[in-house]
């Protein structure tokens, strides 16, 4: 056990940091506000800057464009985005899920084809894998894919498609063998956006906003050679997608949680509780001081399970408890900043009296999606349950 | 950085559960927790051939010299064994408090014997007004000589010296001194016995400054963090184990998600815990800023999480969890006594909100 950073670590760290420093936009704040299909060229240009550096992709490795950057290492990258508040980068599900997937799975041309534009953001991924009767359940899916000459047609709905308005490729489950069981009969094909009978239609979510779509196929005609992975495999590379999304997300997620419960210490100190500052009542310092030790125990517990999969070589299932930790820690932490901010939490960022330009209110009402999206708490559950624990299987 | 174990520590962790599973099963738990202090020597002297009584503190005292993360798997196996008797109270209360307090002569005369399992001790804190806060110490030594009570003093029938927080320093006393009354607190842990500890103008020999006290305490609430989560460890495997065999509606009851995901729940609160508790004891061990945090976030953690983990379990064995027969209740027994113990999970976020809110709100006062 060492949890001082290694001389290779800190070398890392201080590299990035200094090419940060001297390239992040100084103006993101300016932008951050707008809505994203407006800040959607900026974020492109900041991820090509972030490529241009040999900083898109740090995790992948080095003969693909990427650093070969251990888990550590990417921990550090994170934290070191959020300390200088960069932008996020515009190819997100290309970056952190997709080109992973295909790296693993790909055939040479695939790779070839897809990974540098993916680093580049020349070409956005989305992701298709949830439908509207496969959710949870997402092995029952129905989107077809049948094979005609060399061509798969593809019919079908697919639901909460992050960055489906700007995608042009889509990593999409289809069903290629109805006849055999529901996990073998899956295959990943590689869709390009643009084709016809490809309609993409907002999906507006309780926050107001539409980060996600719907995607409707119809007679869409994909080639053969656009198959990721073998034919009726699709479950497994889907799997690890979603590995992909479990594992490492919750380290981004460390230094943003941080800041929030800070900011929240913060205004403890300014905000009045029964004619003294909030900071002195009794009971929100125990929820604050909770808060506080949940967000490092988030980070510990992080820490440890990068040093297992170092040692064993592979993410499991212990993607599955940092995901369950962050998404009902969130809705905790957005709970305690309404409770201290009062009936100011409530007002939107266009409210003259809005606090710190609404972030708080929408945090709220994001957070309520945390434990549904990327696996619902039960899902992650039933993973532990089984996968960790070895119980039966419940479904 | 690497935040899991070496080879050596695995080592020392995996004898341990060897140790403690082949000369403290549970069976003997049972026996031992029907007399009146829980103790017994043989195990003791063979506490002191592993090398355990020493663990923590210098070879020229006669200890193995090994660090804080060492000190922290040895309390979670014992943890893990429920293991009965003095060992917390003698090795990490009384020892790590000489060896940050004593002088070299002291540590020659009390803590030497300790390391070489010759002799037994205790730490007396509590009183009847007071409270695990320091500042609620009221005992005064007077001319070398006390007068008053201390509570929930651990193991002390079997303590050789007792070693008592006053207001003018940490001073020790022969446990068999005339003035020295000890008397039994029937607590629920049947374990880990309590005593009240009366002292009627006590010779005392003092150890040291109350200032010296900060150290040996963050230690001593780490390791009795980390037997938690070795009792937690074990509350969960019993349950898992369980759900896996017991048969309702003609199927195992851990298909059923109801169960399934308590005992999910289970495993994230013991590994969260573990995660605390681990980094507590590297940050004691390394001097790190944010060491007095760092134990109370293990602290809280682990005082509110053993008793939702024992709550589960029980929970999970429906009736058979209720039964005396089951051995549930007595991890669940020792749990509710170590909550408590040096500050419940109220008590660290008190401590942890005046590390981080009160340091905040004097830097914006400054800016």
């Amino acid at each position: 056990m060492d949890l001082n950073l290694t001389p290779e670590e800190v070398a890392f760290r201080d590299e990035f940091r200094a090419w940060l420093q001297a390239n992040v936009p100084r103006d993101w704040a300016e932008w951050r506000e707008k809505p994203l299909e407006e800040s959607f060229p900026y974020l492109r240009a900041w991820q090509r800057k972030l490529h241009e550096g040999g900083w898109a992709a740090v995790s992948w490795p080095k003969e693909y464009g990427g650093r070969g950057a251990t888990l550590m290492q990417q921990a550090i990258f994170w934290e070191e985005m959020a300390r200088l508040e960069a932008p996020p980068m515009a190819n997100a599900l290309g970056l952190g899920l997709i080109g992973p997937t295909i790296i693993a799975y790909g055939t040479g041309a695939q790779k070839k084809r897809f990974i540098p534009k993916i680093l580049s953001a020349e070409e956005i991924w989305c992701q298709g894998f949830s439908e509207p009767n496969a959710g949870s359940d997402l092995a029952s899916l129905q989107t077809e894919a049948r094979l005609v000459d060399r061509h798969y047609i593809v019919n079908g709905q697919k639901v909460w498609t992050s960055y489906g308005w700007v995608g042009d490729w889509c990593e999409l489950v289809v069903r290629t063998d109805p006849t055999a069981p529901k996990h073998k009969g899956l295959t990943v094909l590689l869709v390009d956006m643009k084709s016809p009978g490809v309609e993409v239609r907002p999906l507006r979510q309780m926050t107001g906003e539409s980060e996600f779509n719907e995607i409707f196929f119809r007679d869409v005609q994909v080639p053969a050679e656009n198959v990721l992975g073998r034919v009726n495999d699709g479950w497994n590379v889907a799997v690890s997608t979603l590995m992909h999304e479990r594992g490492a997300y919750g380290a981004r997620l460390i230094p943003i949680f941080r800041r929030n419960i800070n900011r929240l210490i913060e205004l403890s100190s300014v905000t009045q509780r029964n004619g003294r500052p909030a900071s002195l009542d009794p009971v929100l310092r125990q929820r604050l001081a909770q808060c506080y030790a949940d967000v490092e125990i988030m980070r510990l517990n992080q820490l440890r399970a990068f040093s297992r999969i170092t040692a064993t070589g592979a993410p499991g299932p212990e993607g599955s408890i940092q995901k369950l930790f962050w998404s009902e820690l969130n809705q905790r932490l957005q709970q305690l900043a309404q409770e201290l901010l009062g009936p100011y939490g409530q007002l939107l960022g266009s409210d003259a009296h809005a606090i710190d330009k609404g972030i708080w209110s929408y945090g709220y009402l994001r957070s309520r999606g945390n434990t549904i999206e990327a696996g619902t708490s039960e899902v992650q559950r039933n993973i532990i349950g089984h996968f960790v624990l070895g119980l039966p299987r419940s479904y | 950085m690497q935040f899991g174990l070496n080879e050596s520590q695995e080592f020392l962790r995996d004898s341990a559960r060897q140790f403690f599973a082949g000369e403290c099963p549970i069976a003997k738990v049972r026996r031992l927790m029907e007399t009146d202090a829980a103790f017994d020597a043989n195990l003791w002297a063979k506490f002191a051939e592993q090398g355990y009584t020493g663990i923590i503190f210098p070879e020229e005292f006669g200890g193995v010299g090994l660090g804080i993360v060492e000190l922290i798997l040895l309390m979670e196996e014992a943890g893990r064994a429920l293991l009965p008797g003095p060992f917390f109270s003698t090795v990490v209360m009384a020892g790590s408090l000489l060896d940050t307090t004593a002088t070299k002569e002291q540590k020659r005369k009390y803590l030497e014997p300790i390391c070489r399992g010759q002799r037994r001790a205790t730490v007396a804190f509590f009183e009847a007004e007071g409270s695990w806060d320091l500042a609620d110490v009221r005992l005064i030594a007077v001319n070398g000589r006390l007068q008053g009570e201390k509570l929930f003093v651990a193991d002390a029938a079997v303590a050789d010296w007792i070693l008592v927080v006053a207001r003018n320093g940490v001073f020790l006393v022969d446990a068999k001194a005339p003035g020295i009354r000890v008397k039994p607190m029937r607590g629920m842990d049947l374990t880990r016995k309590l005593y009240s500890v009366q002292f009627d103008n006590a010779p005392a020999e003092k150890l040291g400054e109350t200032t010296g006290l900060a150290r040996p305490r963050a230690i001593a609430t780490a390791a009795l963090a980390a037997e938690m989560v070795g009792g937690m460890q074990r509350t969960l495997d019993i349950t898992v184990e369980y759900a896996k065999t017991r048969k309702q509606f003609g199927k195992p009851i851990g298909i059923f998600q109801a169960v399934q995901h308590q005992c999910a729940d289970m495993y994230l609160e013991t590994e969260s815990a573990r995660s605390a508790v681990y980094y507590a004891a590297w940050a004691l061990e390394h001097h790190a800023p944010d060491a007095a945090a760092a134990v109370s976030i293990a602290k809280l953690y682990a005082s509110d999480a053993s008793r939702t983990v024992g709550n589960r379990g029980i929970q999970v064995h429906g009736g058979m969890g209720f039964t005396w027969e089951n051995d549930l209740h007595l991890y669940y027994r020792r749990a509710k006594a170590s909550e408590t113990m040096f500050g419940d999970a109220t008590f660290h976020r008190e401590q942890l909100a005046r590390l981080t809110i009160d340091a905040e709100a004097v830097s914006a006062q400054r800016a």
